[in-house]
């Protein structure tokens, strides 16, 4: 870890612009996936931002009859809130499904939004990677790749984004709000907010030099069946081989986004016109395009079937 | 004492302590956070200053260049250490690979220099500005690449006539098994904390062997044995990864020699996979032939695997010697050269691996066969080495565990045909597989001190790697001074104390209260004498001493000063005339989603025969962690090896998955009543390794149950399943 000077954030457009006047500054939350970066050098920021007394941290109805969540509302609190069980369930299970009790203490809304790909070559600083080290070259294409994404990667980079919030808050079509450093606010649908890596995978999301996120709002509740199927080597604690977040209507239309597949939490609307004549056609469109390494080709079929089964789970 | 007599009656057969359920005497120590960890050690050092170790980034090759500067003008460096600094190593009789590399450098993240500051985080960050230039080496990363060249060896192991009684076998069986290379990923990295006096060095570290490391220490540093003390009272696990001198002594033993200040270092987890040690990935190939009566008539047992220049193979094969029955056998290890990290004991080293194998063969042929999998072990059951008739087995009760664990289990209820159960989205099965390990035992003694207050103090170097040692010392000790437990002190895990057998290889329960009972013999005859008792009438009970009608306090004979006495436990030629073995059977229920393929254990039992239980809570505890790594190693451990750069991928425990505690359900240990008066007077033999092996083969034989897939390569993870599992509803 290298030294840095800090400072506590005294308002959203406070910490926007102090980011923005220091191109080595990082906001910190929870702090859960930054500060192991910077153990190993990952991140190696000169200043960080403080942004846990801002408050933030609450959960509010909007005039639309939707949620808006605080950036700073933890994992633990928003999995835990009433309205998001009964009107959202598929966001409370996803936000459960992930890490420990432990970090979903800390961890925030905004933070989860924007923790970094678990690819093995990206924590590994003597190893090749164009997110960290951008030009490097990708270790992954023809290493250890099991974990890595198979849709929508590119010659640069096959990671993953490794979020279980992030597939839940896609399929509900979440919006996040954000403060410049010029106090101008803007609202970005969830769908545009995390980039595919194309040949810049160090950016990750189409936030600007010091744009904070203030909250995520969530709109009225669509009904259906909620449901959120992690799939795994170990029971818990360890990120999705794929993850399938769904929200099924009782005529069997719905909504369904995929996790551990790409840099982005995957959803393609044209594939959920598909869903009632079953996973298999649905799958196909979704995942059209796919260009799995050979030790990960098994999350093709993996997400045909999971999809299928929770497509079983949400008729029964 | 010299033990080479079956044992007859003596005082441990009271069972008034030991072979009860007592509990923890540190478990207090630990709950509370009292007891002293390596990387714990504070108070009597001042000046304390911190190291951290500099990797290699290549896997083979040389350092060109090293840049310190920028290093040692970082805040609060005191001292940079490398091989050039360090001058003229030597190296350890144990380890194969140096522990301070440069400027050849041997595998990926070997210790190239140590980094020593004032403070953990100043010595982190100057260690990252270390700069090091390398001219890599094209190196051999890939046992299956490795594999074809590798055939029979002279020293292959061969009974009868193998080839020619197998191919006249009515029925076959020709299959190939991988498991790959692991990681012990104990809770606690290896840590030291060092300190020199002159010419004479204490390290307080983690280690398993304390009389391996003085030794090691002293000739890879080239000072006397003399002059090296070593002090390593409590372990946070070590499966083998601690038996030895690793990285993290020699490190800080040099940074501060360099720094002229006590140093101290603990081992990034990262270099838990590629500094230190693991256990080696294996190929092997079991061939069994039978008669149509499932007499086995023909075993071999071949396995590959790959180290360092100048390392061992996983002798993933011995078990198979002796196992079961067959008039015609061949073992053999082929070793091929690797420049990965170096491969070394790993929990049940041999026999786990070989179990994984082995026994999914078992369950194979047993099923070609037409014969239920146990029915088919007991048909194979042999009370003597089938190498050497003329050997039986101490005490073997094999076939006991498989009918006690089928009858407890449910077993009868299971269908041989695969893929029938189901419970809802899961397919369901059950498996068995047969657990066996080598007791061995080894030397070890013990000092015994007993006060004026009637507190009996015990100082050996013995070790507590988590398994409960300090207890069945205290019991045994309590046992043959007839004192409560209260009164007994244990003081562990310092060379300073006689030396013990240390743990490892399941030998250090039987073997290091062996030691303790000799030298508490001796004491009871001091005790008698000084009190005047013949030693031979003198019964020991209730802090007393008592012949006919006289009774003395035990604390009597300390009156005019503390009594020390010391002995060793030697073990005679009882090993050569009998086989000593450890038995299991292992059950194992799954349940496999018949969508993702996902695999969860439902529940376990391991019967165990493994001679006198010392203490059923702590052998219980021994046996359900094993059997908990046995399901990590079936369904999820992994070393990933990067075969183009040489070097484990899934370097921490985010990406080495091993179970949680969503993964184990419920487990049940049953110890079978036995003594083995041939192992020792205490009659007892490991079991900590025992739980282990056999258990990765009976999740594999559950999953087959369930699934009808069956899986020769484990891990076995839902990519190996997923394809053929029948279509999606």
């Amino acid at each position: 870890m290298r030294a840095f000077t800090y400072e506590r954030a005294t308002s959203p457009v406070q910490a926007a612009a102090a980011a923005a006047a220091n191109p080595d500054a990082k906001f910190i939350a929870g702090g859960t996936n930054l500060l192991d970066l910077m153990k190993l050098e990952i991140e190696t920021p000169a200043h960080l931002i403080d942004v846990n007394g801002l408050g933030l941290d609450t959960i509010e109805a909007t005039s639309e009859g939707g949620l808006r969540i605080g950036a700073l509302v933890r994992n633990t609190d928003l999995a835990a809130d009433e309205r998001v069980r009964r009107d959202y369930g598929v966001l409370s299970r996803a936000i459960l499904a992930g890490a420990s009790g432990q970090l979903r203490n800390r961890a925030t809304t905004a933070g989860n939004l924007l923790q970094r790909t678990r690819c093995p070559y990206f924590y590994d600083t003597a190893q090749p990677c164009n997110k960290r080290q951008p030009g490097s070259g990708c270790s992954a294409i023809g290493g250890f790749s099991r974990q890595l994404g198979i849709v929508g990667t590119s010659e640069a980079c096959i990671a993953t984004n490794p979020s279980d919030m992030a597939v839940a808050m896609r399929v509900l079509d979440a919006t996040v709000e954000t403060v410049k450093p010029d106090a101008t606010t803007r609202r970005i649908p969830v769908a545009e907010f995390h980039r595919l890596p194309g040949d810049t995978p160090q950016i990750e999301t189409v936030l600007e030099r010091g744009e904070f996120i203030t909250a995520v709002t969530l709109p009225a509740p669509v009904g259906g069946k909620h449901l959120y199927r992690k799939v795994r080597d170990r029971a818990s604690y360890a990120f999705a081989l794929v993850s399938v977040a769904a929200v099924i209507q009782q005529d069997g239309t719905g909504r369904i986004a995929v996790g551990g597949v790409a840099h982005k939490p995957w959803r393609v609307e044209a594939a959920e016109s598909e869903l009632p004549r079953g996973a298999k056609v649905a799958a196909e469109r979704l995942l059209a395009g796919a260009t799995p390494t050979h030790e990960n080709a098994f999350k093709v079929p993996l997400v045909e079937r999971t999809l299928g089964s929770v497509l079983d789970e949400a008729r029964s | 004492m010299k033990f080479d007599k079956p044992e007859t009656t003596n005082p441990i057969d009271q069972l008034k302590v030991v072979g009860q359920p007592v509990n923890r005497v540190d478990g207090p120590l630990k709950v509370t956070g009292a007891a002293t960890y390596a990387y714990e050690w504070h108070d009597p050092h001042a000046r304390l200053a911190y190291g951290y170790p500099v990797g290699s980034t290549i896997a083979k090759g040389r350092i060109a260049s090293m840049d310190l500067s920028r290093a040692r003008t970082a805040p609060g460096v005191v001292a940079i250490v490398t091989a050039k600094e360090a001058g003229q190593l030597g190296k350890g009789s144990r380890n194969t690979a140096t522990l301070l590399g440069g400027p050849e450098v041997e595998h990926y993240h070997q210790a190239i220099a140590v980094v020593v500051a004032e403070t953990f985080e100043q010595a982190r960050a100057a260690a990252a500005l270390v700069h090091v230039t390398y001219e890599e080496a094209e190196g051999r990363f890939d046992l299956t690449a490795e594999k074809d060249g590798l055939g029979p060896t002279e020293s292959d192991v061969k009974v009868g006539e193998f080839e020619t009684a197998f191919a006249e076998a009515a029925v076959r069986l020709d299959e190939t098994y991988t498991t790959p290379d692991q990681s012990h990923a104990m809770m606690e990295p290896h840590a030291s904390l060092a300190a020199w006096d002159g010419d004479k060095l204490t390290i307080w570290t983690s280690n398993q062997m304390i009389a391996w490391s003085v030794g090691d220490v002293a000739k890879t540093l080239k000072i006397p044995p003399a002059n090296v003390r070593v002090i390593s009272p409590y372990i946070g696990g070590g499966f083998g990864s601690k038996l030895f001198v690793r990285s993290d002594m020699i490190l800080a033993a040099l940074g501060s020699r360099a720094a002229g200040r006590p140093v101290k270092i603990a081992l990034p987890r990262p270099f838990l996979m590629n500094n230190t040690t693991h256990r080696p990935a294996t190929i092997q190939r079991i061939r069994i032939g039978a008669g149509r009566d499932g007499r086995i008539t023909a075993i071999a047992h071949e396995g590959w695997s790959g180290n360092l220049p100048d390392g061992d193979p996983e002798n993933a094969v011995d078990q198979t010697k002796l196992l079961y029955a067959g008039a015609h056998r061949l073992t053999g290890n082929r070793l091929a050269t690797l420049d990965l990290p170096e491969g070394n004991a790993m929990r049940a080293p041999g026999e786990a691996p070989g179990l994984m194998a082995l026994e999914i063969a078992m369950d194979e042929m047993a099923e070609r066969l037409g014969l239920d999998p146990i029915e088919f072990r007991v048909i194979n059951d042999t009370q003597v080495d089938p190498g050497n008739p003329a050997r039986p087995f101490s005490h073997r009760q094999l076939v006991e565990c498989l009918r006690v664990g089928a009858g407890r289990f449910g077993w009868a209820a299971r269908d041989a045909r695969p893929g029938t159960a189901r419970d809802g989205r899961w397919l369901k099965g059950i498996g068995v597989a047969a657990g066996f390990r080598n007791n061995l035992t080894m030397k070890s003694g013990a000092r015994v001190r007993l006060d004026r207050r009637g507190v009996v103090t015990v100082e050996t170097d013995m070790t507590d790697i988590g398994t409960g040692s300090y207890t069945i010392i205290a019991q045994t000790a309590a046992e043959m001074m007839g004192l409560p437990i209260e009164r007994i002190s244990v003081r562990l895990g310092d060379s300073s104390f006689p030396v013990s057998a240390g743990s490892g290889g399941q030998w250090g329960a039987n073997s290091a209260t062996a030691g303790v009972y000799a030298a508490c013999v001796k004491l009871r005859e001091t005790v008698a004498q000084r009190l005047g008792f013949n030693s031979k009438d003198a019964v020991f009970a209730d802090g007393e001493v008592r012949s006919g009608d006289r009774r003395v306090s035990l604390a009597q004979a300390a009156s005019d000063g503390e009594l020390v006495v010391e002995d060793t436990i030697e073990f005679g030629n009882l090993k050569k005339t009998h086989q000593q073995s450890t038995f299991a059977a292992h059950f194992v229920e799954v349940a496999v989603d018949a969508a993702t393929a996902e695999t969860r254990v439902r529940r376990m039992l391991s019967v165990c025969a493994a001679g006198r239980i010392l203490n059923p809570k702590t052998a219980r505890s021994q046996v359900i962690g094993a059997m908990t790594m046995g399901v990590g190693g079936a369904l999820m451990e992994e070393l990933a090896v990067d075969t183009r750069r040489g070097f484990f991928v899934n370097h921490d425990l985010a990406g080495y998955e091993v179970p949680v505690h969503a993964d184990i359900p419920h487990q049940e240990v049953i110890f079978l009543d036995e003594v083995d008066p041939m192992s020792s007077p205490m009659k007892a033999k490991g079991v900590g390794e025992l739980g282990l092996c056999g258990v990765g083969a009976a999740v594999a034989n559950a999953v087959y149950n369930a699934t009808g897939i069956r899986v020769r390569s484990y891990p076995i993870t839902l990519d190996k399943l997923i394809t053929q599992l029948p279509g999606a509803s």
